[in-house]
Protein backbone atom coordinates (compact mmCIF):
# COMPACT_ATOMS: atom_id res chain seq x y z
CA UNK A 1 0.00 0.00 0.00
CA UNK A 2 2.73 2.43 0.99
CA UNK A 3 4.59 1.62 -2.20
CA UNK A 4 1.50 2.31 -4.27
CA UNK A 5 1.05 5.68 -2.55
CA UNK A 6 4.71 6.51 -3.15
CA UNK A 7 4.37 5.61 -6.81
CA UNK A 8 1.24 7.70 -6.99
CA UNK A 9 3.03 10.71 -5.51
CA UNK A 10 5.81 10.40 -8.04
CA UNK A 11 3.37 9.88 -10.90
CA UNK A 12 1.47 13.02 -9.95
CA UNK A 13 4.68 15.01 -10.16
CA UNK A 14 5.68 13.46 -13.51
CA UNK A 15 2.31 14.21 -15.08
CA UNK A 16 2.03 17.61 -13.44
CA UNK A 17 5.17 19.04 -15.07
CA UNK A 18 4.01 17.96 -18.54
CA UNK A 19 0.39 18.94 -18.06
CA UNK A 20 1.17 22.42 -16.79
CA UNK A 21 3.94 23.20 -19.30
CA UNK A 22 1.83 24.43 -22.28
CA UNK A 23 -0.33 26.48 -19.92
CA UNK A 24 2.74 28.31 -18.60
CA UNK A 25 3.80 29.03 -22.17
CA UNK A 26 0.31 30.36 -22.79
CA UNK A 27 0.55 32.62 -19.73
CA UNK A 28 3.91 34.08 -20.79
CA UNK A 29 2.61 34.76 -24.30
CA UNK A 30 -0.59 36.33 -22.99
CA UNK A 31 1.23 38.61 -20.56
CA UNK A 32 3.70 39.64 -23.23
CA UNK A 33 0.92 40.41 -25.70
CA UNK A 34 -0.93 42.42 -23.08
CA UNK A 35 2.21 44.45 -22.32
CA UNK A 36 2.39 45.28 -26.02
CA UNK A 37 -1.28 46.30 -25.96
CA UNK A 38 -2.33 43.34 -28.05
CA UNK A 39 -5.04 40.89 -27.12
CA UNK A 40 -2.85 37.82 -27.53
CA UNK A 41 -3.83 34.18 -28.11
CA UNK A 42 -6.04 32.40 -25.55
CA UNK A 43 -4.28 30.81 -22.57
CA UNK A 44 -4.94 27.29 -23.82
CA UNK A 45 -3.65 27.95 -27.35
CA UNK A 46 -0.38 25.96 -26.85
CA UNK A 47 -2.44 22.81 -26.12
CA UNK A 48 -4.35 23.23 -29.37
CA UNK A 49 -1.10 23.89 -31.24
CA UNK A 50 0.43 20.68 -29.91
CA UNK A 51 -2.73 18.72 -30.72
CA UNK A 52 -2.76 20.06 -34.25
CA UNK A 53 0.90 19.23 -34.78
CA UNK A 54 0.39 15.69 -33.49
CA UNK A 55 -2.33 15.06 -36.08
CA UNK A 56 -0.39 16.41 -38.99
CA UNK A 57 1.85 14.44 -41.28
CA UNK A 58 5.56 14.66 -40.55
CA UNK A 59 7.49 15.75 -43.63
CA UNK A 60 11.05 14.49 -43.83
CA UNK A 61 13.88 15.80 -45.95
CA UNK A 62 15.15 13.21 -48.43
CA UNK A 63 18.61 13.09 -46.84
CA UNK A 64 17.37 12.95 -43.24
CA UNK A 65 18.90 10.06 -41.27
CA UNK A 66 17.58 8.04 -38.33
CA UNK A 67 19.17 10.65 -36.08
CA UNK A 68 16.81 13.27 -37.39
CA UNK A 69 13.79 11.09 -36.62
CA UNK A 70 14.81 9.94 -33.15
CA UNK A 71 16.27 13.20 -31.84
CA UNK A 72 12.88 14.81 -30.97
CA UNK A 73 11.99 11.86 -28.74
CA UNK A 74 15.41 11.86 -27.07
CA UNK A 75 15.13 15.58 -26.39
CA UNK A 76 11.65 15.28 -24.96
CA UNK A 77 12.53 12.24 -22.84
CA UNK A 78 15.68 13.82 -21.36
CA UNK A 79 13.89 17.04 -20.54
CA UNK A 80 10.89 15.26 -19.07
CA UNK A 81 12.98 13.03 -16.83
CA UNK A 82 14.93 16.05 -15.59
CA UNK A 83 11.75 18.01 -14.91
CA UNK A 84 10.10 15.06 -13.19
CA UNK A 85 13.06 14.63 -10.82
CA UNK A 86 13.08 18.18 -9.45
CA UNK A 87 10.96 18.25 -6.28
CA UNK A 88 7.95 20.41 -6.95
CA UNK A 89 5.33 20.04 -4.24
CA UNK A 90 6.95 17.60 -1.82
CA UNK A 91 10.42 16.38 -0.90
CA UNK A 92 11.31 12.75 -0.40
CA UNK A 93 9.31 11.32 -3.28
CA UNK A 94 10.06 7.79 -4.45
CA UNK A 95 12.73 8.71 -7.00
CA UNK A 96 14.13 11.68 -5.11
CA UNK A 97 17.36 9.79 -4.33
CA UNK A 98 18.22 10.15 -8.02
CA UNK A 99 17.29 13.85 -8.18
CA UNK A 100 20.87 15.00 -8.08
CA UNK A 101 21.63 18.50 -9.32
CA UNK A 102 24.60 17.37 -11.37
CA UNK A 103 22.54 14.59 -12.95
CA UNK A 104 19.91 17.14 -13.91
CA UNK A 105 22.56 19.38 -15.51
CA UNK A 106 23.78 16.31 -17.43
CA UNK A 107 20.24 15.47 -18.59
CA UNK A 108 19.72 19.00 -19.85
CA UNK A 109 23.07 18.73 -21.62
CA UNK A 110 22.03 15.45 -23.28
CA UNK A 111 18.88 17.02 -24.67
CA UNK A 112 20.82 19.97 -25.97
CA UNK A 113 23.41 17.69 -27.61
CA UNK A 114 20.67 15.76 -29.44
CA UNK A 115 19.06 19.01 -30.59
CA UNK A 116 22.34 20.37 -31.96
CA UNK A 117 23.01 17.11 -33.83
CA UNK A 118 19.51 17.14 -35.29
CA UNK A 119 19.97 20.73 -36.40
CA UNK A 120 23.02 19.75 -38.41
CA UNK A 121 21.66 16.46 -39.77
CA UNK A 122 19.77 17.70 -42.82
CA UNK A 123 22.66 19.91 -43.85
CA UNK A 124 20.91 23.24 -44.33
CA UNK A 125 22.95 26.30 -43.48
CA UNK A 126 20.40 27.65 -41.00
CA UNK A 127 20.51 24.46 -38.94
CA UNK A 128 24.29 24.65 -38.83
CA UNK A 129 24.26 28.27 -37.68
CA UNK A 130 21.69 27.47 -35.02
CA UNK A 131 23.63 24.48 -33.73
CA UNK A 132 26.89 26.37 -33.58
CA UNK A 133 25.28 29.23 -31.67
CA UNK A 134 23.50 26.83 -29.32
CA UNK A 135 26.83 25.22 -28.50
CA UNK A 136 28.44 28.65 -27.98
CA UNK A 137 25.72 29.52 -25.48
CA UNK A 138 25.91 26.11 -23.84
CA UNK A 139 29.68 26.26 -23.41
CA UNK A 140 29.26 29.58 -21.61
CA UNK A 141 26.15 28.70 -19.61
CA UNK A 142 27.07 25.25 -18.36
CA UNK A 143 30.08 26.32 -16.22
CA UNK A 144 27.88 28.99 -14.64
CA UNK A 145 25.21 26.41 -13.88
CA UNK A 146 27.79 24.12 -12.27
CA UNK A 147 29.13 26.97 -10.14
CA UNK A 148 25.59 27.70 -8.96
CA UNK A 149 25.28 24.00 -8.11
CA UNK A 150 28.53 24.17 -6.11
CA UNK A 151 27.34 27.22 -4.19
CA UNK A 152 24.15 25.53 -3.11
CA UNK A 153 25.94 22.25 -2.45
CA UNK A 154 28.51 23.98 -0.21
CA UNK A 155 25.69 25.50 1.79
CA UNK A 156 23.63 22.34 2.13
CA UNK A 157 26.44 19.78 2.09
CA UNK A 158 24.81 17.73 -0.66
CA UNK A 159 23.81 17.97 -4.31
CA UNK A 160 20.58 16.10 -3.78
CA UNK A 161 17.71 18.46 -4.50
CA UNK A 162 15.26 16.91 -2.10
CA UNK A 163 17.67 17.21 0.83
CA UNK A 164 18.68 20.74 -0.14
CA UNK A 165 15.06 21.90 -0.23
CA UNK A 166 14.27 20.22 3.09
CA UNK A 167 17.30 21.82 4.73
CA UNK A 168 16.46 25.26 3.39
CA UNK A 169 12.96 25.00 4.80
CA UNK A 170 13.88 23.54 8.18
CA UNK A 171 16.99 25.61 8.92
CA UNK A 172 16.69 29.14 7.50
CA UNK A 173 20.14 30.23 6.40
CA UNK A 174 19.66 33.94 7.04
CA UNK A 175 20.99 36.72 4.87
CA UNK A 176 23.33 35.19 2.34
CA UNK A 177 25.00 37.31 -0.30
CA UNK A 178 26.25 34.19 -2.03
CA UNK A 179 22.72 32.87 -2.47
CA UNK A 180 21.61 36.18 -3.97
CA UNK A 181 24.54 36.04 -6.40
CA UNK A 182 23.76 32.43 -7.25
CA UNK A 183 20.12 33.38 -7.88
CA UNK A 184 21.23 36.17 -10.19
CA UNK A 185 23.55 33.84 -12.12
CA UNK A 186 20.86 31.14 -12.27
CA UNK A 187 18.31 33.55 -13.76
CA UNK A 188 20.82 34.56 -16.44
CA UNK A 189 21.51 30.91 -17.29
CA UNK A 190 17.80 30.11 -17.38
CA UNK A 191 17.19 32.98 -19.80
CA UNK A 192 20.01 31.79 -22.04
CA UNK A 193 19.03 28.12 -21.93
CA UNK A 194 15.38 28.75 -22.65
CA UNK A 195 16.17 31.03 -25.54
CA UNK A 196 14.33 34.04 -24.16
CA UNK A 197 15.06 37.70 -24.89
CA UNK A 198 17.80 39.12 -24.72
CA UNK A 199 19.59 35.95 -25.91
CA UNK A 200 17.07 34.56 -28.37
CA UNK A 201 13.56 35.48 -29.41
CA UNK A 202 11.16 32.52 -29.07
CA UNK A 203 8.43 34.20 -31.11
CA UNK A 204 10.06 34.53 -34.50
CA UNK A 205 11.37 32.52 -37.43
CA UNK A 206 12.47 35.60 -39.28
CA UNK A 207 15.53 36.84 -37.49
CA UNK A 208 19.07 36.24 -38.59
CA UNK A 209 20.09 36.02 -34.94
CA UNK A 210 17.68 33.21 -34.09
CA UNK A 211 19.13 30.20 -32.33
CA UNK A 212 16.51 27.67 -31.30
CA UNK A 213 14.17 28.28 -34.22
CA UNK A 214 17.05 27.93 -36.69
CA UNK A 215 17.77 24.41 -35.47
CA UNK A 216 14.17 23.18 -35.70
CA UNK A 217 13.30 24.96 -38.93
CA UNK A 218 13.04 21.69 -40.92
CA UNK A 219 10.85 19.84 -38.42
CA UNK A 220 7.13 19.31 -38.86
CA UNK A 221 4.25 17.22 -37.58
CA UNK A 222 4.74 15.01 -34.53
CA UNK A 223 8.49 15.67 -34.46
CA UNK A 224 7.91 19.39 -34.13
CA UNK A 225 5.25 18.70 -31.48
CA UNK A 226 7.84 16.76 -29.44
CA UNK A 227 10.39 19.56 -29.74
CA UNK A 228 7.87 22.27 -28.84
CA UNK A 229 6.66 20.24 -25.87
CA UNK A 230 10.26 19.71 -24.76
CA UNK A 231 10.85 23.47 -24.91
CA UNK A 232 7.77 24.06 -22.77
CA UNK A 233 8.82 21.38 -20.26
CA UNK A 234 12.30 22.90 -20.10
CA UNK A 235 10.74 26.19 -19.02
CA UNK A 236 8.85 24.34 -16.28
CA UNK A 237 12.10 22.57 -15.31
CA UNK A 238 13.92 25.85 -14.78
CA UNK A 239 10.97 27.36 -12.94
CA UNK A 240 10.81 24.29 -10.67
CA UNK A 241 14.56 24.46 -10.03
CA UNK A 242 14.25 28.14 -9.17
CA UNK A 243 11.37 27.43 -6.81
CA UNK A 244 13.11 24.41 -5.27
CA UNK A 245 16.54 25.97 -4.71
CA UNK A 246 15.74 29.55 -3.82
CA UNK A 247 12.07 29.71 -2.79
CA UNK A 248 11.30 26.30 -1.27
CA UNK A 249 8.72 27.53 1.25
CA UNK A 250 5.41 25.68 1.33
CA UNK A 251 6.82 22.36 0.18
CA UNK A 252 5.68 19.29 2.12
CA UNK A 253 8.72 17.83 3.91
CA UNK A 254 8.31 15.70 7.03
CA UNK A 255 4.60 15.97 7.20
CA UNK A 256 3.29 14.08 4.17
CA UNK A 257 -0.40 14.34 5.04
CA UNK A 258 -2.92 15.11 2.37
CA UNK A 259 -3.40 18.69 3.59
CA UNK A 260 0.36 19.38 3.51
CA UNK A 261 0.62 17.92 0.03
CA UNK A 262 -2.28 20.04 -1.18
CA UNK A 263 -0.67 23.12 0.33
CA UNK A 264 2.63 22.23 -1.37
CA UNK A 265 0.88 21.78 -4.68
CA UNK A 266 -0.96 25.10 -4.37
CA UNK A 267 2.17 27.08 -3.43
CA UNK A 268 4.10 25.41 -6.26
CA UNK A 269 1.48 26.42 -8.81
CA UNK A 270 1.39 29.97 -7.45
CA UNK A 271 5.18 30.18 -7.59
CA UNK A 272 5.53 29.02 -11.19
CA UNK A 273 2.64 31.21 -12.28
CA UNK A 274 4.38 34.18 -10.67
CA UNK A 275 7.59 33.33 -12.55
CA UNK A 276 5.60 32.95 -15.79
CA UNK A 277 4.25 36.48 -15.29
CA UNK A 278 7.61 37.98 -14.28
CA UNK A 279 9.51 36.49 -17.25
CA UNK A 280 7.64 38.35 -20.03
CA UNK A 281 7.74 41.57 -17.98
CA UNK A 282 11.53 41.28 -17.83
CA UNK A 283 11.63 40.40 -21.52
CA UNK A 284 9.64 43.47 -22.48
CA UNK A 285 12.05 45.72 -20.60
CA UNK A 286 15.18 44.71 -22.50
CA UNK A 287 16.18 44.57 -26.15
CA UNK A 288 17.52 41.56 -28.03
CA UNK A 289 21.28 41.32 -27.84
CA UNK A 290 23.82 40.93 -30.64
CA UNK A 291 25.35 37.46 -30.87
CA UNK A 292 28.78 38.89 -30.07
CA UNK A 293 27.47 40.25 -26.79
CA UNK A 294 26.51 36.78 -25.46
CA UNK A 295 29.92 36.18 -23.85
CA UNK A 296 29.63 39.51 -22.00
CA UNK A 297 26.13 38.66 -20.74
CA UNK A 298 27.05 35.16 -19.59
CA UNK A 299 30.49 36.34 -18.44
CA UNK A 300 28.72 38.58 -15.94
CA UNK A 301 26.76 35.56 -14.77
CA UNK A 302 29.98 33.55 -14.48
CA UNK A 303 31.61 36.27 -12.38
CA UNK A 304 28.59 36.36 -10.10
CA UNK A 305 28.51 32.59 -9.68
CA UNK A 306 32.26 32.38 -9.03
CA UNK A 307 31.99 35.17 -6.45
CA UNK A 308 29.16 33.25 -4.82
CA UNK A 309 31.40 30.21 -4.42
CA UNK A 310 34.22 32.36 -2.99
CA UNK A 311 31.91 34.05 -0.52
CA UNK A 312 30.63 30.67 0.54
CA UNK A 313 34.19 29.65 1.30
CA UNK A 314 34.83 32.85 3.26
CA UNK A 315 31.78 32.54 5.46
CA UNK A 316 32.46 28.86 6.10
CA UNK A 317 35.99 29.77 7.12
CA UNK A 318 37.42 26.78 5.24
CA UNK B 1 25.81 33.07 12.59
CA UNK B 2 23.71 35.73 14.22
CA UNK B 3 21.79 38.36 12.33
CA UNK B 4 24.31 41.03 13.39
CA UNK B 5 27.26 39.37 11.71
CA UNK B 6 25.03 38.45 8.78
CA UNK B 7 24.32 42.10 8.11
CA UNK B 8 28.00 43.00 8.42
CA UNK B 9 28.77 40.19 5.98
CA UNK B 10 26.07 41.46 3.62
CA UNK B 11 27.41 45.00 3.56
CA UNK B 12 31.06 44.03 3.12
CA UNK B 13 30.23 41.51 0.41
CA UNK B 14 28.01 44.12 -1.22
CA UNK B 15 31.04 46.41 -1.50
CA UNK B 16 33.00 43.64 -3.20
CA UNK B 17 30.17 43.01 -5.67
CA UNK B 18 29.95 46.73 -6.44
CA UNK B 19 33.70 46.68 -7.12
CA UNK B 20 33.03 44.01 -9.73
CA UNK B 21 30.23 46.10 -11.20
CA UNK B 22 32.71 48.98 -11.49
CA UNK B 23 35.03 46.73 -13.48
CA UNK B 24 32.14 45.52 -15.66
CA UNK B 25 30.59 48.91 -16.37
CA UNK B 26 31.72 50.78 -19.46
CA UNK B 27 29.53 53.88 -19.39
CA UNK B 28 31.01 56.77 -17.48
CA UNK B 29 27.89 58.09 -15.77
CA UNK B 30 26.87 54.57 -14.73
CA UNK B 31 30.36 54.03 -13.33
CA UNK B 32 29.96 57.17 -11.23
CA UNK B 33 26.62 55.94 -9.91
CA UNK B 34 28.06 52.54 -9.00
CA UNK B 35 30.90 54.30 -7.21
CA UNK B 36 28.41 56.36 -5.21
CA UNK B 37 26.55 53.18 -4.31
CA UNK B 38 29.78 51.59 -3.14
CA UNK B 39 30.58 54.58 -0.95
CA UNK B 40 27.10 54.37 0.57
CA UNK B 41 27.58 50.66 1.22
CA UNK B 42 30.90 51.53 2.88
CA UNK B 43 29.21 54.14 5.05
CA UNK B 44 26.58 51.66 6.16
CA UNK B 45 29.19 48.96 6.80
CA UNK B 46 31.25 51.32 8.95
CA UNK B 47 28.17 52.51 10.84
CA UNK B 48 27.23 48.88 11.52
CA UNK B 49 30.77 48.19 12.75
CA UNK B 50 30.52 51.23 15.02
CA UNK B 51 27.34 49.77 16.45
CA UNK B 52 28.90 46.31 16.88
CA UNK B 53 32.19 47.52 18.37
CA UNK B 54 30.50 50.21 20.43
CA UNK B 55 32.92 52.78 19.02
CA UNK B 56 31.16 56.12 18.51
CA UNK B 57 34.05 57.74 16.67
CA UNK B 58 33.47 55.30 13.81
CA UNK B 59 30.15 57.04 13.21
CA UNK B 60 32.20 60.07 12.13
CA UNK B 61 34.01 57.89 9.61
CA UNK B 62 30.68 56.57 8.38
CA UNK B 63 29.33 60.10 8.02
CA UNK B 64 32.43 61.14 6.05
CA UNK B 65 32.00 58.16 3.73
CA UNK B 66 28.30 58.79 3.22
CA UNK B 67 28.42 62.55 2.71
CA UNK B 68 31.76 63.13 1.01
CA UNK B 69 32.25 59.95 -0.99
CA UNK B 70 28.62 59.01 -1.50
CA UNK B 71 27.43 62.53 -2.27
CA UNK B 72 29.91 65.32 -2.93
CA UNK B 73 32.62 63.54 -4.93
CA UNK B 74 30.22 61.71 -7.30
CA UNK B 75 28.31 64.94 -7.86
CA UNK B 76 31.53 66.84 -8.58
CA UNK B 77 32.63 64.09 -10.97
CA UNK B 78 29.24 64.21 -12.71
CA UNK B 79 29.76 67.95 -13.22
CA UNK B 80 33.29 67.44 -14.53
CA UNK B 81 32.08 64.77 -16.92
CA UNK B 82 29.32 67.03 -18.20
CA UNK B 83 31.69 69.96 -18.66
CA UNK B 84 34.11 67.73 -20.56
CA UNK B 85 31.14 66.50 -22.61
CA UNK B 86 32.10 62.86 -22.23
CA UNK B 87 28.98 61.78 -20.31
CA UNK B 88 27.65 59.80 -23.26
CA UNK B 89 30.92 58.12 -24.02
CA UNK B 90 31.30 54.34 -23.92
CA UNK B 91 34.77 53.51 -22.82
CA UNK B 92 36.86 50.86 -24.47
CA UNK B 93 37.68 48.65 -21.55
CA UNK B 94 40.91 46.81 -22.19
CA UNK B 95 40.29 43.10 -22.13
CA UNK B 96 36.71 42.95 -20.87
CA UNK B 97 36.20 39.24 -20.23
CA UNK B 98 39.82 38.53 -19.24
CA UNK B 99 39.71 41.48 -16.81
CA UNK B 100 36.77 39.85 -15.02
CA UNK B 101 38.73 36.60 -14.79
CA UNK B 102 41.77 38.44 -13.43
CA UNK B 103 39.44 40.14 -10.93
CA UNK B 104 38.10 36.77 -9.78
CA UNK B 105 41.67 35.55 -9.43
CA UNK B 106 42.50 38.58 -7.28
CA UNK B 107 39.54 37.87 -5.01
CA UNK B 108 40.68 34.26 -4.61
CA UNK B 109 44.22 35.48 -3.96
CA UNK B 110 43.16 37.89 -1.23
CA UNK B 111 41.05 35.22 0.49
CA UNK B 112 43.94 32.75 0.35
CA UNK B 113 46.32 35.42 1.67
CA UNK B 114 44.24 36.70 4.55
CA UNK B 115 42.91 33.44 5.91
CA UNK B 116 46.17 31.75 6.94
CA UNK B 117 47.66 35.01 8.25
CA UNK B 118 44.70 36.16 10.30
CA UNK B 119 43.78 32.71 11.51
CA UNK B 120 43.32 33.55 15.17
CA UNK B 121 41.27 36.76 15.02
CA UNK B 122 37.51 36.60 15.09
CA UNK B 123 35.86 35.43 11.87
CA UNK B 124 34.06 38.67 11.15
CA UNK B 125 37.23 40.80 11.16
CA UNK B 126 38.96 38.16 9.08
CA UNK B 127 36.16 38.23 6.52
CA UNK B 128 36.20 42.03 6.42
CA UNK B 129 39.94 41.99 5.89
CA UNK B 130 39.68 39.54 3.01
CA UNK B 131 36.95 41.57 1.32
CA UNK B 132 38.84 44.82 1.91
CA UNK B 133 42.01 43.46 0.35
CA UNK B 134 39.96 42.25 -2.63
CA UNK B 135 38.35 45.69 -3.03
CA UNK B 136 41.79 47.34 -2.91
CA UNK B 137 43.20 44.99 -5.54
CA UNK B 138 40.15 45.43 -7.78
CA UNK B 139 40.54 49.21 -7.51
CA UNK B 140 44.15 48.85 -8.62
CA UNK B 141 43.05 46.60 -11.48
CA UNK B 142 40.53 49.21 -12.56
CA UNK B 143 43.19 51.92 -12.57
CA UNK B 144 45.40 49.74 -14.77
CA UNK B 145 42.76 48.70 -17.28
CA UNK B 146 41.02 52.04 -17.89
CA UNK B 147 42.27 54.62 -20.34
CA UNK B 148 39.98 57.45 -19.34
CA UNK B 149 41.38 59.71 -16.61
CA UNK B 150 37.98 60.09 -14.89
CA UNK B 151 37.42 56.35 -14.52
CA UNK B 152 40.99 56.01 -13.29
CA UNK B 153 40.12 58.46 -10.52
CA UNK B 154 37.13 56.28 -9.66
CA UNK B 155 39.39 53.25 -9.47
CA UNK B 156 41.62 55.13 -7.05
CA UNK B 157 38.67 56.22 -4.91
CA UNK B 158 37.26 52.69 -4.73
CA UNK B 159 40.71 51.50 -3.68
CA UNK B 160 40.49 53.98 -0.82
CA UNK B 161 37.05 52.60 0.09
CA UNK B 162 38.74 49.24 0.56
CA UNK B 163 41.36 50.81 2.83
CA UNK B 164 38.69 52.32 5.08
CA UNK B 165 36.84 49.01 5.23
CA UNK B 166 40.05 47.23 6.29
CA UNK B 167 40.78 49.88 8.90
CA UNK B 168 37.34 49.73 10.51
CA UNK B 169 37.21 45.95 10.49
CA UNK B 170 40.21 45.90 12.80
CA UNK B 171 39.36 47.29 16.20
CA UNK B 172 40.63 50.60 17.46
CA UNK B 173 41.62 52.80 14.57
CA UNK B 174 42.19 56.32 15.93
CA UNK B 175 40.10 59.11 14.48
CA UNK B 176 43.19 61.12 13.55
CA UNK B 177 44.22 58.48 11.05
CA UNK B 178 40.78 58.50 9.49
CA UNK B 179 40.79 62.29 9.21
CA UNK B 180 44.19 62.39 7.60
CA UNK B 181 43.20 59.67 5.12
CA UNK B 182 40.02 61.54 4.22
CA UNK B 183 41.96 64.77 3.87
CA UNK B 184 44.61 63.23 1.64
CA UNK B 185 41.87 61.76 -0.53
CA UNK B 186 40.35 65.21 -0.90
CA UNK B 187 43.73 66.65 -1.91
CA UNK B 188 44.24 63.80 -4.36
CA UNK B 189 40.80 64.46 -5.78
CA UNK B 190 41.59 68.15 -6.35
CA UNK B 191 44.93 67.27 -7.93
CA UNK B 192 43.22 64.76 -10.19
CA UNK B 193 40.58 67.30 -11.15
CA UNK B 194 43.19 69.86 -12.18
CA UNK B 195 45.12 67.12 -13.95
CA UNK B 196 42.08 66.04 -15.98
CA UNK B 197 41.41 69.58 -17.19
CA UNK B 198 45.08 70.07 -18.06
CA UNK B 199 45.20 66.91 -20.19
CA UNK B 200 42.00 67.99 -21.82
CA UNK B 201 43.43 71.43 -22.63
CA UNK B 202 46.57 70.02 -24.14
CA UNK B 203 45.33 66.99 -26.06
CA UNK B 204 41.60 67.56 -26.58
CA UNK B 205 40.84 64.23 -24.88
CA UNK B 206 40.93 62.65 -21.46
CA UNK B 207 42.17 59.38 -22.90
CA UNK B 208 45.52 58.94 -21.18
CA UNK B 209 46.69 56.85 -24.14
CA UNK B 210 47.38 60.21 -25.79
CA UNK B 211 50.14 60.82 -23.24
CA UNK B 212 52.10 57.85 -24.56
CA UNK B 213 53.29 59.78 -27.56
CA UNK B 214 55.09 62.23 -25.32
CA UNK B 215 57.07 59.75 -23.31
CA UNK B 216 60.73 60.57 -23.57
CA UNK B 217 62.29 57.18 -23.03
CA UNK B 218 60.56 55.39 -25.88
CA UNK B 219 62.72 55.67 -28.97
CA UNK B 220 61.17 54.90 -32.32
CA UNK B 221 63.84 52.34 -33.12
CA UNK B 222 63.26 50.16 -30.08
Amino acid sequence: MALILDLLGQAVQMLLVVAVAPLLLGVTRKVKARLMRRRGPPLLQPYSDLGKLLHKEAVLATNASWLYRTAPYVIFAATWVAAALVPTYATGLLFSWSADLIAIVALIGTGRFALALAGMDVGTSFGGIGSSREMLIASLAEPVMLLVVFTVALLAGTTQLSTIAAQMIDAPVGLRVSLALALFAFVFVAIAENGRIPIDNPATHLELTMVHEAMVLEYSGRHLAMIEAAAAVRLVLYFSLLACLFFPFGMATENQSLAALALGLATYLVKILAFAVLLPIGETLVAKMRVFRYPVFLGGAFAAAALAVFLQFVSRGF
Amino acid sequence: MSLFTDIAHLLAAGMLILSFLLLYQDRITATLNVFAAQAIALGLAVAWQAQLQDAPHLFVTAAIALVVKGGIIPMALHRIVRRLEIHREIEQVIGGGPVMLVGLGLVALSIMLVFPVAGSVDPLAREDLAFALAVILLGLLMMITRRNAVTQIIGFMSLENGLVLAATGAKGMPLVVEFSVAFSILIAFIVFGVFVFRIRERFDTVDVGALDRFRGDRGDDS
